[in-house]
């Protein structure tokens, strides 16, 4: 286990420095994050993959973390000057792709989860409240799952992640409008203890 | 014109008179061709005969069944104080007076004790044209709406040849927010928004109430435990059974015409996909595997076939799945978001959720050619319920978080609106039995 966190913080500290390219630019690089983390999980369901974007050509512009010596140190995620703090990811209308500017940050939450085996977190899909409601229950689900996909992709296991859809259901903003519904269409990360 | 502004004049009486609704009625649409037909208020007659007997009850039966009438888009009926004027007895009616008056359809009515909370009912419906009786009936009753909206049910049966759909119930999903909390509450009210009674209370979301084909049972989703799970509740006795709570999603459960069958959506498997659940034998039969969204199952009158919500085309569309091994049918082609169908119980057609650029409205399909006609204006009209005479489709104006109801052929619209709240996921119930 002590040699497991030596090998997650110095993997930490490479990502910090500046010198360092860009992690997460290739997929070998996201392989080496997975195996250091992980023997008993790593594997989704099958066909679970996404096409298109999500292994795309803007994964280049991904960074590192910052926050210091140790930037997925178990208190990150309720640090404000973390970006581990950012704990909502937004999604397109009727769509379950992330976004690219959302990439890093999943990257991060994937990476601290990898590095805390003892946190877990669960993943509330959302969507607003245009379309069916039992479409959308299910629209919410993928959203959530495509996080999840990635938070593995980066060593996060299994048991760690809980996925569940509200769907329509629980909106943050009430009125009608296109801030209301972006505000809506959401993943929310909410991190709890094992 | 004159015919439905009188109607609604007539209506807005009728709302203002203290009652335990919990939704109020707004035509937002009227039709030209409405049937006159006037109600006269029925006569209290005799007082109580023994000591114990029923007292005069406070009771408009006239206003109950003219708002019926009024609600089912086919009739016009004249508003009370409009009234030339009030027999009570076929003896004393003068046909050529409601004649001159425009009145195609008079009924008259009498109400007297009959015991303990017993009463005797007696109605008659004429012609006025040709100056006879088409409808006479006397009932001993101790509910007297259900007894009036029955006797809506006679003569709207007499008058259009289709049967009545006014004793029937509703069941919806209602939310309050205070202070950041919501309060989700699962109702079941007369088809005319009386008599609400709220069989479930949450603090999480209440979904996709579905009635069971003899109207003793509700199936619904409740995220109580925190995950959309699927119960099935006895209204009668309040007893409630976990049905489904496999790992992700248990959503969408619909029962099927025969009643053995519950379709519902499950991700147990990967993806959301359809299911079958036989109550039996509690055997559990997938229906689709893709690796799309399929959802929102609705069954045909056959309940073998199954109409769903599926993006396997990239879009939400409606397919239709008639047997294994057999690929599902593509129903919709126009617009690029069709969604939860339902059928009505005759099987010819198909209400929807239809998108265009103006927004998500209800559409109905006739199965046979094919032809669409969409039937409201949105911009979030969504969970179309057909009525169970096939005559009218409730729906939830998600602008407004209100109910709303439309004709099948889209002419004659009216607003739900209830007294506080949001109200949504309205489900007709079938016939009572």
């Amino acid at each position: 286990m002590r040699n497991y966190i030596l090998i997650v913080l110095a993997a930490a500290l490479l990502a910090g420095c500046p010198a360092q390219p860009p992690k997460g630019d290739d997929a070998s690089t996201k392989k080496d994050a997975t195996t250091t983390t992980s023997t008993t999980d790593g594997t989704d369901d099958k066909g679970a993959v996404q096409t298109g974007k999500l292994d795309g050509a803007d994964r280049t512009n991904s960074t590192a973390l910052t926050g210091g010596d140790q930037p997925y140190r178990k208190d990150a995620i309720h640090d404000a000057n973390s970006p581990l703090s950012q704990q909502v990811i937004y999604f397109d209308f009727n769509a379950s792709a992330i976004k690219s500017e959302y990439r890093d940050l999943i990257t991060w939450h994937g990476r601290y989860l990898a590095s805390n085996q003892d946190m877990k977190i669960r993943l509330e899909g959302h969507t607003d409240e245009r379309g069916t409601r039992e479409y959308n229950v299910a629209l919410g689900d993928r959203r959530a799952l495509s996080v999840k996909r990635m938070l593995m992709f980066q060593g996060a296991t299994k048991k760690q992640i809980e996925v569940i859809s509200y769907g329509e259901e629980k909106p943050v903003g009430l009125e009608h409008t296109e801030a209301a519904w972006a505000k809506n269409r959401r993943v929310q990360l909410v991190y709890g203890a094992m | 014109m004159k015919q439905i502004l009188s109607a609604l004049s007539f209506f807005l009486l009728v709302c203002s008179w203290p009652a335990q609704a919990v939704l109020d009625v707004e035509i937002t649409q009227g039709t030209e061709d409405a049937l006159p037909i006037a109600i006269v208020p029925f006569n209290w007659s005799g007082a109580p005969v023994a000591a114990g007997a029923a007292t005069q009850p406070d009771m408009k039966w006239a206003e109950v069944i003219s708002s019926d009438l009024l609600r089912s888009g086919r009739f016009a009926p004249v508003a009370e104080n409009d009234l030339l004027s009030r027999p009570q007895s076929a003896e004393n009616l003068d046909f050529k007076t409601w004649r001159v008056g425009g009145i195609d359809h008079l009924v008259i009515g009498s109400v007297s004790a009959a015991g303990v909370n017993q009463y005797t009912v007696q109605f008659q419906l004429f012609d006025v044209l040709k100056g006879e009786q088409l409808l006479g009936y006397s009932f001993t009753t101790s509910s007297l709406r259900r007894t009036a909206h029955h006797i809506s049910d006679l003569i709207y049966q007499q008058l259009t040849g289709q049967k009545g759909a006014f004793n029937t119930k509703v069941a919806y999903v209602t939310v309050s927010r205070e202070l950041g909390t919501a309060s989700y509450k699962l109702e079941v009210s007369d088809a005319d928004g009386y008599n609400p009674v709220t069989i479930l209370t949450s603090t999480q979301p209440i979904m996709s109430p579905s009635w069971s084909p003899d109207g003793s049972q509700l199936a619904y989703v409740s995220f109580e435990n925190k995950r959309a799970q699927i119960f099935t509740q006895i209204l009668a006795t309040e007893q409630r059974t976990p049905l489904s709570t496999f790992k992700g999603l248990n959503g969408a459960p619909v029962w099927s015409p025969d009643g053995k069958q519950l379709a519902m959506t499950l991700s147990k498997d990967g993806n959301p996909d359809i299911y079958v659940l036989n109550l039996q034998d509690k055997a559990l039969t997938r229906i689709t595997r893709h690796w799309g969204i399929d959802t929102e199952p609705a069954w045909m009158p056959d309940s073998k076939t199954l109409v769903f919500t599926s993006n396997r085309s990239g879009k939400p569309q409606l397919y239709k799945f008639t047997q294994a091994g057999q690929r599902p049918q593509r129903l919709t082609f126009e617009g690029e978001y069709n969604a939860s169908a339902e059928i009505s119980k005759d099987g010819l057609k198909m209400a929807f959720v239809y998108k265009d650029k103006s927004g998500f409205k209800i559409a109905s399909m006739d199965l046979e050619t094919g032809i669409m006609d969409v039937l409201t204006d949105g911009p979030l009209d969504e969970s179309p319920s057909f009525a169970p005479n096939g005559s009218m489709i409730l729906y939830a104006e998600g602008q407004r978080g209100a109910l709303a109801a439309v004709s099948f052929d889209g002419r004659f619209k009216q607003r739900l609106v209830a007294r506080d709240g949001e109200v949504r996921e309205p489900s007709w119930s079938p016939f009572s039995k």
